[in-house]
């Protein structure tokens, strides 16, 4: 399988964190970047109120990014701004709370490929393996199946290990593992194990990085019984999440986006985790509930925009928790505004959005003006070709579109 | 017949095999008491791979052979008892039965402490027993009863004993190797001196994920023994069949391997040690068992569509582990064949009590269905859609229990979670 390497080469003058120094030189890169990264700093900013400026170099980026409209910032981490915090990515966030727990609790190990010497990566594990020494960041060899079946085995006798698959897509060949031994076995032995393991990594469509790399398996492992899976998409809440995720005694699944790593956000100094099963509310509003998750939520904020101009109000709701869904946010949600609109990266066929739909339709039907509907990426596999990768997963103008047909 | 190689060398009685047996028995200590060492001539010896053998010779005494005896007849009447209890339907689903390879458990238990940890497939019923499980859980759990062992949730796939580090019970062939490779790096980062044996069989040892665990626990130096029950059979399929070279203790390559007489008790339990003490000092090593299985693969399987009744019955009179057990405590006037048969009668009945007492064991409440997903409780139950509480589970908004566990725990290894 080819190793792909997101060129971190963040050498951001906006950043003020101190693990931002890289090997530009030494790195690999995706091939499309590799001439800007050698000469000068390449990145992607984004900010938690939902400016988007994900694609630097594209020209056609330009047209993503809009208008400053003041939106209403009533997510946790503006409200927590009162403190002086400071600034971090979103990699640097997950590891800073990797780091924290692995202080606070010495069953906290880490076992993947190139996460110790090689520093993860996507850098997540930078500077462990110096850190906790080679028994706690564990460097493997590319064995899916049985190094997530070890990490298992270490959790049924207490330890915490978190298993990362360098590429979601790779946890796959894991897949028995983390159906069988990691959801079933608390169940199967009458509650005498639990398995707290964190398996996390980064998923999704990045930047034409081909069909087999640029997998969302949220859809497949949602129906393994006995796991947790949550999706980050802001420094605060991939750090809080990670935290969590590391607290729990359940086995969690952590999502990651392969081109969420750069956003920047400022994080509270004091220590905070994020509840494992509940939403977030991005931005309130009164005429229709947007439920999304992980990158989708950039497009919907940047649709938001749009619909705001046009005079719609929407309510932007990121679920973080996949499994279980948050039907209490969710539910008083959709008593307000009667209509819900799901944008997600998913498959159309089984995937999140499927369960979401199923789930509010069971519970909130009375309360539904109109049906709901589903935005999802198209059920092929993702091409490489940079015009049809695009238009496989949903763009802020289908959504703009979707909101005022239901809204109608 | 390996019998005649027999040394015993005890001082404080003779070796005189014609002594009428009434002249011996005022002498004779109680069986079940006497630790005077034996000195025991395995069947066969030990082929080495990448390492040097044991010896043939192992030390033994009276109390263990006692041991021995008693521990593989609840077994096999265990098993035999559980082919009734399939075919009178009070058993369902998979049954796979382990009798004639109880040596195999024995003799590991013998060379191991309670801090080892055993992990195996399937076939697990009586390592189950060997490490310290009651009839009782044997029988609720293969009939779905409450006082099952996984609360009658597993089955028989799916047996385990936490408090004796017997880590199941799997039914996917294979899938316990890197579980058993985990917990032996478990053991390794909490510098707990134990180690490891995970059991596989035949027609696992095809299974990629075994030689991807064997290279992560080489590398990492983990005391993990991996064990191949080689009962030759992968279900219907001929060992010959499956693997281009049979020679399963040969397979790990750079690891180090033993092939050992699976039906000797003895050379179990000497190999068992050896490789205890290999895997502490070296890292991995791999056993091959030779042992066989009376019964088919399963209660679905009659066994011997693949093999002949001969060979069965065959390898049933010359290489049957009880058997030997036998002849060896006679022998030795360690106990007269009447008082074996009262054993066996009184194993007898203990199996059919516990069988008794199992078939009144009522079936598990159906809210047990939803309990044991998560820890802690984390809803799979229905609740209304107007869930008053967002935390009618327990837990606090940020997701924290009420432990007081503020401050980091210092160097020690937790083998059960945090008290809540």
């Amino acid at each position: 399988m080819a190793a792909i390497f997101q060129g971190v080469g963040a050498a951001a003058p906006l950043s003020s964190s101190p693990s931002n120094s890289f090997d530009s030189n030494k790195s690999v890169f995706s091939p499309r970047r590799s001439f800007s990264v050698r000469k000068r700093a390449s990145f992607a900013v984004v900010r938690s109120d939902g400016i988007v400026n994900l694609n630097p170099k594209g020209r056609s980026a330009q047209r993503l990014i809009s208008n400053a409209v003041a939106t209403k910032a009533d997510s946790p981490a503006a409200s927590s701004s009162s403190k002086p915090g400071h600034e971090l990515l979103l990699f640097e966030a997950l590891q800073e709370g990797l780091e924290e727990e692995m202080e606070r609790d010495p069953r906290v190990c880490v076992m993947g490929e190139d996460v110790g010497h090689y520093g993860g990566s996507y850098k997540v594990t930078k500077g462990l393996a110096k850190r906790f020494g080679d028994l706690r960041v564990l460097d493997t060899p590319i064995a899916e199946n049985s190094f997530t079946g070890m990490g298992i085995g270490a959790a049924m006798t207490g330890l915490r290990p978190v298993i990362e698959g360098m590429n979601m897509g790779f946890l796959l060949l894991a897949f028995n593992q983390i159906s069988n031994n990691c959801g079933m076995l608390h169940y199967t032995s009458g509650g005498q194990f639990t398995i707290p393991v964190v398996i996390r990594g980064p998923g999704g469509v990045g930047r034409q990085l081909g069909a087999e790399h640029s997998q969302r398996l949220e859809s497949y492992f949602q129906s393994i019984p006995g796991i947790q899976m949550v999706a980050c998409s802001t420094p605060y809440n991939a750090k809080g999440l990670m935290k969590a995720a590391i607290r729990s005694e359940n086995p969690v699944i952590l999502f990651e986006h392969v081109l969420l790593y750069n956003l920047k956000e400022r994080l509270p100094d004091e220590d905070y985790i994020c509840n494992l099963e509940e939403a977030e509310m991005v931005r309130p509003g009164e005429h229709v509930t947007i439920l999304t998750y992980s990158r989708m939520r950039y497009h919907v904020m940047q649709a938001a925009k749009t619909l705001v101009n046009k005079g719609y109000d929407p309510e932007v709701i990121d679920i973080r928790s996949l499994k279980p869904f948050d039907l209490h946010t969710i539910g008083n949600s959709v008593k307000k505004t009667h209509r819900v609109l799901i944008v997600e990266e998913c498959m159309r066929t089984g995937g999140i959005g499927a369960s979401l739909t199923a789930a509010i339709t069971e519970n909130f039907n009375d309360y539904l003006d109109a049906p709901i509907m589903c935005l999802s990426s198209q059920d092929v596999p993702t091409p490489y070709a940079g015009t049809l990768e695009e238009v496989t997963v949903v763009q802020p103008a289908q959504i703009v579109t979707a909101v005022e047909q239901i809204c109608q | 017949m390996a019998l005649s190689h027999l040394a015993s060398s005890s001082p404080s009685r003779s070796a005189n095999l014609l002594k009428p047996l009434s002249s011996v028995i005022s002498l004779r200590r109680p069986i079940s008491t006497d630790t005077t060492p034996i000195t025991v001539e395995t069947s066969v010896p030990f082929t080495a791979h990448q390492c040097e053998a044991p010896s043939r010779t192992v030390q033994t005494n009276a109390k263990e052979l006692a041991t021995f005896f008693r521990d593989m007849v609840v077994m096999r009447r265990m098993e035999i008892a559980a082919d009734s209890l399939y075919k009178a339907k009070l058993i369902r689903g998979f049954c796979h039965l382990y009798d004639g390879q109880e040596a195999v458990a024995v003799g590991m238990e013998a060379a191991l402490t309670k801090k080892d940890c055993i992990i195996t497939s399937y076939r697990d019923h009586c390592t189950f027993v060997a490490r310290g499980g009651t009839l009782l859980e044997v029988f609720a759990e293969l009939m779905g009863r409450q006082a099952g062992c996984s609360k009658g949730k597993g089955g028989s796939m799916h047996f385990y004993k936490k408090d004796s580090n017997f880590y199941g019970g799997h039914g996917i062939v294979g899938a316990q190797v890197p579980l058993g490779c985990g917990l032996a790096f478990a053991q390794k980062y909490c510098k707990d001196e134990a180690v490891t044996f995970a059991l596989y069989g035949d027609g696992a040892a095809n299974q990629g994920q075994l030689f991807e665990a064997l290279n992560i626990s080489a590398l990492w130096d983990l005391p993990a023994i991996l064990v191949c029950e080689n009962n030759h059979y992968g279900m219907g399929t001929a060992e010959w069949r499956a693997a281009k070279s049979p020679a399963y203790y040969k397979r790990g390559d750079y690891a180090p391997g033993l092939k050992v007489d699976g039906m000797d008790a003895l050379a179990v339990k000497q190999a068992c040690a050896f490789a205890k003490e290999h895997a502490l000092k070296n890292g991995p090593i791999i056993l091959e068992m030779d042992t066989y299985r009376y019964h088919g693969h399963s209660m679905s399987d009659p066994g011997s569509t693949y093999r002949t009744r001969d060979e069965i019955t065959g390898v049933r009179q010359e290489r049957d582990p009880i058997e030997r057990i036998r002849k060896l405590i006679l022998s030795h006037d360690l106990s007269t064949d009447k008082e074996l048969k009262d054993i066996e009668k009184e194993v007898r009945k203990e199996v059919d009590d516990a069988i008794a007492q199992a078939k009144e064991n009522p079936v598990p409440e159906p809210s047990e269905l939803f309990s044991d997903v998560y820890a802690k409780g984390l809803g799979v139950e229905s609740f209304g859609a107007d869930r008053k509480e967002k935390n009618s589970h327990g837990r606090h908004l940020d997701n924290t229990r009420d432990d007081p566990s503020g401050e980091v725990i210092i160097g020690l290894c937790f083998h059960n979670p945090l008290p809540a």
